[in-house]
């Protein structure tokens, strides 16, 4: 991976050099992971907490994370702060550092998170010492109220969870963008490399996927794919993309000095 | 005694210890995480928390999530 340090993207005081994150859910077999964490170059991970089936043999999904990641467990199956919270400590007790992803969500539907509930949870996790990634709407206020709280960056949906729909949320993103001081990760719904570029030539500060490259026919290969376009995105977004012209045509070419011209 | 392990009762003898419940149940004590009665218990004192009737045991450990 090309490291370009200047750039890095530094999140509860830990630097990054990769921008895309990625998630552990979804793979046909969890010993792939380590060769899309390498081929993506992603530093991130998230995992998700769950009661031990005693009557099934399952695997540790934790043996197939290299070292290296900084481990982003999330609090899926929170319903509501309190659960949340519960979860956060948990994860943090089993080892897995002060990240946590907050995730509370008690719409079966749509799976959509619950901005207000977050926003508790993320003021008390943060009191707590813990480095918050609350997911979110693309909502202001939400996001505003979850900078109050203490949050360390926003994660706002692109689209529903595991749609691979991609950036339907684009112009409430860029409003985040715009106006929180706070890393803005876009998180869920990203279905192609092209939306996560996208989303990081925006201004995102990085995209966290997981179904559209666990899902994908070729895991490896699709991680190395989103590593290359969220690098593209963010060196077009340092490189301050060019106008968008409303009107007819803006000619590249001189329009003086034709051929048989006068 | 009777416990309530991940939301089912249990039934499990007097004097056993958190270690012995585990290990008795083929649970991986290095790879999950523990709450008895709503407080995490450290890994390193599995061996010395000695269960109690009616005890609520949360066994939990990581899987694949995004």
């Amino acid at each position: 991976m090309e490291a370009n340090n200047n750039d890095a993207l530094v999140i509860g005081g830990v630097s990054l050099t990769s921008r895309l994150f990625t998630g552990t859910g979804k793979y046909g077999s969890d010993t792939i992971i380590p060769d899309v964490c390498e081929a993506s170059g992603s530093q991130v991970i998230t995992v998700a907490l769950r009661r031990v089936d005693t009557n099934a043999a399952t695997g540790n999904v934790m043996q197939h994370i290299p070292e290296h990641m900084q481990l982003l467990p999330n609090t899926s199956g929170a319903r509501n702060a309190d659960e949340a919270v519960r979860i956060a400590r948990l994860a943090r007790a089993a080892g897995c550092g002060d990240w946590i992803k907050i995730e509370v969500i008690s719409d079966n539907k749509y799976l959509l998170p619950d901005g207000y509930e977050t926003a508790k949870a993320t003021e008390i996790l943060a009191k707590e010492g813990f480095v918050v990634l609350p997911y979110v709407n693309a909502d202001l206020y939400v996001a505003r109220d979850l900078v109050n709280a203490g949050a360390a960056a926003v994660m706002p949906l692109g689209a529903p969870i595991g749609s691979n729909r991609g950036l339907m949320t684009k112009e409430m993103v860029r409003i985040l963008i715009d106006e929180i001081a706070l890393p803005i990760i876009v998180d869920a719904g990203i279905g192609a490399p092209s939306q996560a570029c996208e989303a990081m030539e925006m201004g995102a500060a990085a995209c966290l996927v997981n179904t559209a490259i666990a899902a994908s026919g070729d895991p490896v290969a699709m991680g190395r794919a989103f590593g290359e376009a969220v690098r593209a995105g963010r060196a077009a977004y340092l490189a301050q993309t060019a106008t968008v012209s409303t009107g007819t045509a803006d000619a590249s070419s001189p329009l003086t000095g034709f051929l048989g011209g006068m | 005694m009777q416990l309530t392990v991940n939301g089912q009762m249990q039934l499990c003898n007097d004097d056993t210890t958190l270690l012995e419940y585990l290990q008795g149940n083929g649970v991986d004590v290095k790879a999950i995480v523990v709450e008895l009665n709503r407080t995490v218990v450290k890994a390193d004192d599995f061996g010395t928390t000695v269960l109690n009737d009616g005890d609520v045991l949360e066994i939990l450990q990581f899987v694949g999530g995004g």
